[in-house]
């Protein structure tokens, strides 16, 4: 395989003794978009801050495109695009405004920044908004312009952080296209958090955070595969019932409701024994069992796996 | 070779400064305001003090001792009282500042050859006003007295005796007339020059960490100090233009006199700058928002105002708070404004006043680079 553009080993923060992010490992190739997913306060934002040199490290070390960011971090910032999840752009300057501002403070010059910030807008779809105040766009756009600023400069590595937060469906799906886009036309590293399970989905690999460790990481098919004939999902009413009655069976690790179903985890790949079970548990209750069946897990199921206990047993 | 990032950092600073007309006004307007406020607030002077004469004579002598008391435009002729009762109740409820009391048989003494006492009674609730009503009483009371001693004397034929053989003649240099506005409105220059670049370089600073822009600010190439330069350039042209404001009104209106360069006071407005923005931008530094900025800075500034001369004459204090003033920049900084503005005296004779401002100003600024990180913890 070729040079990883970033490479991070054991890196740790603390705040007030407390690890935000503890002894993590990560790589990104280029041409890769490596998910970091976890709830709120995983240490997502944390890890994303030590990449960029935002944060200083209490241990490990990062290289970026064979740059120690302790040593050279304003080379390797060169190579950095980075979108923070908080807005942090000007509210008082306008998109093309903080675009140059932008662009200028990385060194592009005058001739060069004009034709890419042009570019750039047409490609994010700003285009049509480069005299509106900052402050003045929707949610969308101001991630939209957050990406374009973070592009400006023709990085290799792009960290963005829940970039769709507060966005709406729509939208996101636009975000997505335009970052799988740039991965092929410009050939960059992405590393991106996400609380959003079908947004890992599309990363080429996804890390599981949890309490600023790495609980799992691999590609999301990889992911998935590990419980592989593992997951149960039932269906029927009431569905407080329904569960509590899977969740009391031999062989049941979990029971997680998603929307009007609930998606039962075994312990082990045995899907009829536990389907057989159920309906026997169930059989003259007045608990209705509509649609019992294996199923393809879900990245939530795995990430559930990991949150819920911490372990898989592999079959 | 031109520093792009120096002057992208400018030119945004001076564009938000631009787009915050608020901002803007209250800096141009508050220093006027400042000025009026203070220039005739702080004014000493005191001209027409009411007076309340129980006059128990009524003799042509009394009259002419009134007429020299009201002749010096220090006291006004306000009542004219017929007990001693009355005259203390108008100074008690604070119409009249002073009384006087005239006895029986003043006109009487005086045209023979007796000796007269005359009462002058004094409201000492406001010191610098009694002061300065005791000496006009003594003052215009013995001059009166010399007088007619001078006429007693000619009158039994000693002659020559009319001319008083000692004459102290007085010059008052530099600010004749002893205008307190003269006093005040060069200090009126050090505190604008200080309040706002001190105030509004904490607040540009803390501002971008406060909405979060910092944290797209410090992950680009641009050096801490083309961050910090960025930051105080455009305050620094501001306040420029404030002290040629403050000079201007201070000259054209309240008369003040510039008997020193242009160049030079700005040259060492900037010197002391150095020490404001050294002050503002360490204020930033240990600030979170934009309050505690604004509290800190204000905390350094109150002290820093009552001690460094701005309001009493550094003389004046006791020699242990002469010795605090020492520690902040603000006093060497009014010390050389008013010689400037007042004397005119070349800045070389100023020397020691402005080695010290420079010292300041470069330990500050360095203070202030020192602890100012491209990170956010
Ligand atoms: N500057 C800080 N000072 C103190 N604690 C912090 C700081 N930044 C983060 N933390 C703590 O570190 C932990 C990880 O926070 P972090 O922001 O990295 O999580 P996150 O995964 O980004 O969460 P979210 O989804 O809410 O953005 C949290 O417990 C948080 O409270
Ligand atoms: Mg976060």
């Amino acid at each position: 395989m070729a040079e990883p553009l970033l490479q991070a080993r054991g890196i740790t923060k603390r705040f007030g003794g407390k690890a935000a992010v503890d002894g993590l490992d990560l790589a990104l190739f280029p041409g890769e978009i490596l998910g970091l997913v976890g709830p709120d306060g995983a240490g997502k934002t944390t890890a994303i801050r030590l990449l960029c040199g935002a944060l200083r490290l209490d241990e490990g070390e990062v290289t970026l495109m064979g740059l120690d960011l302790r040593r050279q971090v304003d080379r390797a910032r060169e190579h950095i695009g980075y979108l923070s999840q908080r807005f942090s752009f000007y509210e008082d300057l306008s998109v093309m405004e903080n675009l140059r501002f932008f662009a200028e403070i990385r060194g592009l010059s005058g001739v060069e920044w004009g034709p890419r910030a042009n570019e750039i807008l047409a490609f994010v779809g700003l285009a049509e908004f480069t005299e509106r105040r900052a402050g003045k766009l929707s949610g969308g756009m101001r991630q939209k312009l957050g990406l374009a600023s973070a592009l400006v400069h023709r990085p290799k590595l792009l960290l963005l952080d829940e970039p769709t937060g507060g966005v709406d469906p729509v939208t996101r799906q636009d975000f997505w296209q335009l970052i799988i886009r740039m991965v092929r036309q410009e050939g960059v590293g992405v590393i991106i958090s996400t609380p959003y399970m079908d947004e890992a989905t599309r990363c080429s690999r996804v890390a599981l955070l949890q309490n600023g460790r790495a609980v799992a990481e691999d590609t999301p098919e990889n992911l998935r595969r590990r419980l592989a004939g593992r997951i149960v999902e039932v269906r029927g009413a009431p569905l407080a019932a329904l569960r509590a009655a899977a969740a009391g069976l031999p062989g049941v690790a979990d029971v997680q409701a998603f929307g009007d179903r609930l998606h039962v985890r075994l312990a082990a790949a045995e899907p009829e024994t536990a389907i057989a079970a159920l309906r026997a548990v169930l059989a003259g209750t007045d608990i209705r069992l509509d649609d019992a069946r294996a199923i393809a897990p879900q990245l939530e199921d795995v990430f559930m796996a990991y949150a819920g206990r911490g372990e898989i047993q592999d079959a | 070779m031109r520093n792009t990032r120096l002057l992208s950092m400018i030119r945004k600073e001076f564009i938000q400064i631009l787009r915050d007309p608020r901002t803007l006004a209250l800096v141009l307007v508050i220093p006027v305001v400042q000025l009026f406020l203070l220039g005739y607030a702080a004014n000493n002077d005191v001209r027409n003090v009411p007076l309340a004469v129980f006059d128990q004579d009524r003799s042509p002598a009394a009259r002419e001792l009134l007429d020299a008391y009201r002749a010096a435009d220090y006291f006004m002729l306000a009542f004219d009282v017929s007990s001693e009762e009355e005259l203390r109740r108008l100074i008690e409820n604070g119409q009249a500042g002073v009384g006087l009391i005239i006895p029986p048989g003043y006109g009487a003494a005086i045209e023979g050859t007796g000796s007269a006492d005359v009462m002058f009674i004094l409201d000492g609730s406001d010191p610098s006003v009694a002061a300065t009503g005791l000496s006009a009483a003594q003052l215009i009371g013995q001059a009166h007295g010399a007088r007619i001693q001078a006429e007693r004397l000619a009158r039994i034929g000693v002659t020559g005796a009319a001319q008083p053989p000692l004459e102290v003649h007085l010059t008052v240099w530099y600010n004749p007339d002893l205008e307190d506005s003269f006093f005040m409105i060069p200090g009126i220059i050090g505190m604008i020059l200080y309040a706002i670049t001190s105030l509004l370089t904490a607040n540009a600073v803390v501002r971008e960490r406060e909405r979060g822009t910092i944290e797209q600010l410090i992950i680009t190439p641009i050096r801490p100090w083309e961050l910090v330069v960025g930051k105080i350039a455009p305050y620094t042209i501001l306040a420029l233009l404030n002290t040629i404001e403050v000079l201007a009104i201070g000259s054209l209106w309240f008369g003040v006199p510039i008997r020193s360069s242009l160049l030079v006071i700005l040259g060492l407005s900037a010197l002391f700058l150095l020490s404001s923005l050294g002050i503002g931008l360490l204020a930033s530094t240990v600030a979170n928002t934009q309050q505690e900025a604004m509290l800190t800075v204000w905390l350094t500034m109150l002290p820093a105002l009552f001690l460094s001369g701005f309001f009493f004459p550094l003389q004046a204090m006791p020699k242990f708070l002469q010795a605090v003033s020492l520690i902040f920049p603000l006093r060497y900084y009014l010390s050389i404004i008013r010689t400037l503005l007042l004397k005119g005296t070349s800045p070389a004779a100023l020397w020691p006043d402005i080695l010290a401002l420079a010292v300041f100003g470069v330990v500050l600024m360095t203070l202030a680079a020192l602890r100012f990180r491209k990170r956010l913890d």
